[in-house]
């Protein structure tokens, strides 16, 4: 590799794509000859609270009817006040983020101040765009961006769709297979004002009735111990909710459920099959 | 017809040379130290926005004292550099050696082959992980690279004040004692230099992933401040690191700073 150098009217600034593609190195997905059998992932959820945003997503994604992998991550942070999470195909979705994750840090480095929220989400919409050929084959990739806005002190959450369209929602917004109900329990419980445990439980309430009813999303598993992503970004930045305090609040969730079903308790294990 | 004057090769290089040196010795000072966290590096400089340090990569920073222009190309240079391999690759295989002899490639061919050479002096600082030591690479303007891992001086006054760091140098000072200590070597016996005149960053391991931390100007008052609050303190730990550290020059050091330390413990003692 030779020092990227670039005459002043080539130089692609602080664009790391321009960049990649001044240098030869990522060749842009092809469309056309794609194998049939895509990886997809499948429900993320975003909700304001008094602090920042709550952002979670399961962990499965499908291959056809097929599970292709149980811990597969959709939440990840974008930088350190705000965080990418993806639905679709899940090769281009992470690798998309890999770029806007670079991009973002790219940006910051070369220019020596960070790009403003909305000019993440506005960066992050031209990489949506560019996947849309690929879109139209059925291979989308939506992803849900949220952060802190260090600016206005408050949490902001955009979503997009596939032609780069990109929103701000007031309040919340869910997406993937499982996104409508997800965003139906969401709609049911969410206030203004909303502290951090309530914000993370309703999240978590959320993907466990997406999982409920979508064949696509993955519940908490028990057995293996792999509960869905939940982090959290306020002043303080980035930050996963830990492990633990999700795999209680799920356990909580369902014995909750099956008290609710059965309140005598007559029934071992609910009467529901495990 | 006119034929152009004959100058030899030998009056060439040395002439690029100076003009370079000149060019180097107008900017001020810069020291980088390995302390107990990482590598910290102090600037003499009076800009907020116009960096002679930065962030490259998660565990590699630079630094530049000489032409801003020159040595700002550098650093995006490298920033392009280390973003485009770790995106191509992985994070891990971004590393300060590659890039520091893509440095010194480019200095040296600059310098042989252009009207002009780069009037800058360039550091680039890599935390060590995995057991590997903290590196310092110290690149000049002709493209000589060389690798430090205790300390390394650029710029103006460069052989002076790198005796005045050699002189109580400690690789297990916390981040306040190191800051302190390299503005004492900064500023010299004669003159003293405030928050305002200085920029200060570290690569920490205490840093997380991107390890590359400004010092701010409120906390650099403070670890500034912490050193004249406390006069006997301080005078009481330069006297026991000059004592430690001579025993260490006895033990194998070089003879030239053995003879420094003496010296300088003179006065106190």
């Amino acid at each position: 590799m030779a020092l990227p150098l670039f005459p002043p009217t080539e130089d692609p600034g602080p664009d790391f794509s321009r960049l990649l593609r001044g240098s030869g190195v990522s060749a842009p997905p092809q469309a056309g000859d794609l194998a049939l059998s895509v990886r997809h992932a499948t429900t993320v959820v975003a909700l304001r609270f008094a602090n920042g945003i709550v952002m979670a997503g399961d962990r499965r994604a499908t291959e056809g009817h097929a599970i292709a992998h149980r811990a597969m991550e959709k939440v990840f942070p974008a930088d350190r006040f705000s965080a990418v999470a993806i639905a679709g195909a899940a090769g281009f979705a992470v690798e998309m983020v890999r770029l806007f994750q670079t991009q973002l840090e790219h940006y910051e480095k070369v220019e020596g101040v960070t790009l403003s929220l909305e000019g993440k989400a506005n960066q992050l919409a031209q990489m949506v765009r560019q996947q849309l050929p690929l879109a139209m084959q059925g291979l989308a990739v939506v992803p849900l961006f949220a952060g802190y806005d260090t600016g206005r002190g408050a949490g902001r959450i955009f979503s997009y769709d596939v032609t780069g369209g990109h929103y701000e929602e007031a309040d919340y917004q869910a997406t993937g297979s499982g996104g409508r109900d997800a965003r139906t329990t969401v709609k049911l419980g969410f206030r203004e004002g909303l502290s951090r445990a309530e914000a993370v439980e309703l999240a978590i309430q959320a993907l466990y009735e997406a999982a409920d009813e979508d064949s696509g999303t993955g519940g908490p598993d028990v057995v293996r111990g792999i509960y869905p992503t939940v982090a959290v970004v306020t002043a303080e930045g980035y930050k996963e909710v830990p492990e633990e305090e999700v795999a209680d609040r799920f356990r909580a969730l369902i014995d909750r459920k099956r008290i609710e079903r059965d309140p005598a308790g007559s029934v071992p294990g609910g009467g529901e099959p495990a | 017809m006119t034929m152009p004057f004959y100058v030899a090769p030998e009056q060439v290089m040395k002439d690029r040379a100076e003009y370079a040196q000149k060019g180097i010795a107008r900017g001020r000072t810069l020291i980088a130290t390995i302390f107990a966290e990482g590598v910290l590096i102090v600037a003499e400089n009076p800009s907020r926005s116009l960096h002679k340090i930065s962030e490259i990569y998660d565990r590699i920073a630079f630094a530049g004292v000489g032409k801003y222009n020159e040595y700002d190309q550098l650093r995006v240079a490298g920033v392009r550099h280390a973003d485009t391999k770790g995106f191509a690759f992985s994070r891990e295989d971004v590393d300060a050696r590659s890039l520091a002899n893509l440095y010194a490639q480019y200095l040296g061919n600059v310098f042989t082959h252009e009207m002009k050479p780069l009037e800058v002096e360039i550091l680039v600082a890599e935390l060590g992980t995995n057991g590997k030591p903290d590196q310092l690479y110290h690149i000049a303007y002709e493209g000589t690279i060389t690798d430090e891992d205790r300390y390394a001086v650029l710029g103006g006054d460069a052989e002076t004040i790198s005796e005045r760091v050699g002189a109580d140098w400690r690789g297990d000072r916390d981040r306040a004692e190191a800051v302190r200590a390299a503005v004492r070597a900064l500023a010299g016996p004669e003159r003293t230099l405030g928050p305002g005149d200085l920029e200060v960053a570290v690569l920490s391991r205490a840093n997380g992933r991107r390890t590359f931390r400004r010092v701010t100007d409120g906390e650099l008052t403070e670890i500034l401040s912490g050193s004249s609050a406390a006069p006997a303190d301080a005078s009481q730990t330069s006297r026991a690191t000059r004592s430690g550290r001579t025993t260490r020059s006895a033990g194998g050091g070089t003879g030239g700073d053995a003879a420094h330390d003496r010296d300088a413990a003179q006065p106190p003692g």
